[in-house]
């Protein structure tokens, strides 16, 4: 038991690491892609969501 | 140019994560007898390369799109991971890795172990290098099965890795000692950037969006990402010093 939870503990970590939200926010705007996929312009969700949350991310982790 | 990116990225990210191996395997070298070192480093690349063997074919069974989903994806988590942790670093709101004080700790606590028999195996030894290296190198097995799926480029990814390996070991041959001389910080911060990149180009591909100019868009991605780097470094940058002042005008 011990073995799989450090098992699964390694890939979390070292996978997700210590911000969860910015690895929901990633799936969360490739289900936005496929979705509009038949637009031209689709290209441009995954990209911007990527800018928005590392900036939210990263003040989160610079608040005191 | 693809693929002159693709064995950069798979070079640099595993560069990073033997540079950390190596730094364990001569603290556990110099103090605990090289034997033990050395064959718990070979177990665990036997482990590894059964792994490799094992899961490496199954991913060039599955369709090319949906394991661009999935891979750049997954890639994608992880780039931008190692890219806010790098911006983090850089900005002073977290330390930097020092591949000096890991040498010194694994050194100190390797030492606390007791004495080795001449000759003999030293279990301590042995599970410290096989725990890292395995650890460390699934991480290198990670970065080149994704990269060389999603790109169908295996070869030229393991190639990266393979050279990475090379220049490591020359590193540790020549300097005996941790790794400390090599910018850590910015080599994570390239890496991050360039899996960020390719993450975002695969990913996207495989939801179904169709990239304006092709390939052409990965050289686009890396420039719009390190420009957000600058702008966010700079930004944190300010926050930290002036936190850092407030702090010195309470005090």
């Amino acid at each position: 038991m011990r073995v799989i939870k450090g098992f699964f503990s390694f890939w979390y970590d070292f996978i997700v690491g210590d911000d969860w939200t910015v690895a929901v926010a990633v799936i969360a705007a490739l289900l936005v892609t496929s979705l509009l996929a038949h637009l031209a312009g689709a290209w441009v969700v995954l990209p911007l969501a990527v800018l928005v949350f590392v900036g939210v991310s990263l003040w989160k982790a610079s608040r005191p | 140019m693809n693929g002159v990116f693709l064995f950069l990225s798979s070079f640099l990210a595993s560069s990073v994560e033997m540079v950390e191996a190596l730094t364990i395997v001569l603290a556990v070298g110099l103090t605990r007898g090289w034997r033990s070192a050395l064959v718990g480093t070979g177990a665990a690349l036997a482990v590894l390369a059964v792994v490799v063997a094992i899961f490496g074919p199954v991913l060039g069974q599955i369709p090319l799109q949906p394991l661009r989903l999935i891979v750049g994806g997954l890639l994608l988590v992880f780039g931008v991971q190692w890219w806010r942790k790098a911006m983090l670093r850089a900005s002073g709101f977290k330390a930097l890795h020092d591949e000096d004080a890991t040498f010194a700790e694994e050194t100190a606590s390797a030492r606390a172990q007791g004495a080795v028999n001449p000759g003999a195996i030293d279990p301590y030894g042995f599970a410290l290098t096989f725990k890292s290296v395995l650890l460390e190198g699934l991480e290198v097995a990670f970065i080149v099965v994704t990269f060389g799926a999603s790109a169908q480029r295996l070869g030229l990814a393991a190639w990266g890795a393979g050279t990475a390996l090379l220049v490591v070991l020359a590193l540790g041959l020549l300097i005996h000692k941790p790794l400390s001389q090599v910018p850590e910080n910015t080599l994570k911060f390239t890496v991050g950037v360039m899996l960020t990149t390719f993450g975002t180009f695969w990913a996207a591909e495989g939801a179904g969006a169709v990239w304006p100019g092709a390939d052409a868009s990965i050289v686009g991605l890396l420039a719009l990402y390190s420009l957000a780097s600058y702008g966010y470094v700079t930004w944190l940058r300010r926050l930290h010093s002036a936190r850092v002042s407030r702090a010195e005008v309470t005090a």
